[in-house]
């Protein structure tokens, strides 16, 4: 039996093509300037006869996809559903240090709809230990070298950036319009202060915190632990960052991305904290 | 008097406040945050929350690292 038509996907999105058309046919009718052709995950250097439920990727290199063809790439990666969900959540992070430079980048990935990222900080040297920032952005404000790096992974992610310190007083109307607040502080009575100052403030919002991650204990000590419906802590409760024991990229990112898929749970109605 | 702090019960004097439980069990009142009865307490009040038999706290402590 010959299939007369075949469907295929092309850069995601469903196609339907009569039966033995070329890959390289398509290319011409499709994405003539494309000079990287994918198909089911593998570069392809010849033309070939294209199959049923075939995935193909045409890419002009260093050319970024239009802000359609790439939402269409991102949902593609999710559960339907999913990707509807997580565009229309707004997420606050307090910090933009070890765990909330890779929280942003984990939640841009996945397609958060609006993060506003607070930190009073510039890169330092030393920060590039553990937190995603790059040699080239020493000594720029955190916030600003965040957003860029964001920006050039997920342009469709709306970052809104303050530069200065969180306070008790201005902590109100930075997170007012979020959903969910991410702590991603340092310092153990910042941390603490956030935490008091926002579950009283907001009872009806989310709060994930982060206490201990430092050194190179197991990555198995690190859990995500419901305080009650409405904060969750991720971490060991009881590495803290001091001499002989530094914040390190491994553990630091463990417990931030504890924090991010907290927050994605969170997003999606699940129990950051359910047993597995 | 017996209260329950993290799940563990403590013996207590009477007429006592939050304030001196954290004293008592060594934890810093700057990095914490208090539950009492399923309520979050407001740091200044540490003093003024006086403490009954049976009462539940849950001390959430944090640590440096970030």
């Amino acid at each position: 039996m010959t299939i007369q038509q075949i469907q295929i996907y092309l850069n995601e999105r469903s196609l339907t093509a009569a039966s033995g058309t070329f890959l390289h046919e398509l290319k011409q009718q499709q994405c003539p300037d494309a000079d990287l052709l994918i198909v089911n995950g593998y570069p392809c250097l010849n033309d070939q006869i294209l199959a049923d439920q075939d995935r193909i990727v045409m890419i002009r290199r260093g050319v970024p996809p239009d802000p359609q063809e790439l939402e269409a790439l991102m949902m593609a990666r999710h559960t339907p559903g999913v990707h509807a969900r997580v565009k229309n959540a707004r997420i606050g992070i307090a910090g933009a240090g070890g765990l909330g430079s890779a929280i942003a980048i984990a939640l841009t990935r996945t397609g958060v709809g609006f993060i506003r990222i607070a930190d009073f900080d510039v890169v330092e040297p030393s920060n590039l230990n553990r937190q995603q920032y790059f040699i080239d952005q020493i000594g720029l404000p955190k916030v600003d070298a965040l957003r860029t790096n964001l920006q050039r992974i997920n342009p469709l992610v709306s970052i809104d950036v303050f530069y200065g310190k969180i306070t008790a007083k201005n902590l109100k109307e930075l997170f007012t319009d979020v959903d969910i607040l991410v702590e991603a502080f340092d310092a153990a009575d910042q941390k603490a202060i956030l935490a008091n100052t926002f579950l009283r403030e907001f009872p009806g919002k989310y709060l994930v915190a982060a206490s201990g991650m430092a050194g190179y204990e197991p990555g198995n000590t690190i859990r995500t632990q419901k305080i009650n419906e409405h904060f969750y802590l991720c971490g060991d409760n009881m590495t803290s960052a001091g001499p002989g024991c530094g914040l390190m990229a491994p553990r630091v990112g463990i417990a931030a991305h504890h924090q991010a898929n907290a927050v994605l749970r969170l997003i999606l109605g699940e129990d950051p904290a359910a047993k597995g | 008097m017996r209260i329950l702090v993290n799940g563990n019960e403590q013996q207590m004097t009477d007429h006592t406040n939050i304030a001196a439980l954290l004293e008592m069990v060594g934890v810093n009142p700057e990095q914490v945050v208090t539950e009492h009865n399923g309520d979050i307490i407001s740091p200044e009040r540490y003093g003024a929350i006086h403490l009954n038999e049976g009462d539940t706290i849950e001390l959430i402590q944090f640590v440096g690292g970030g």
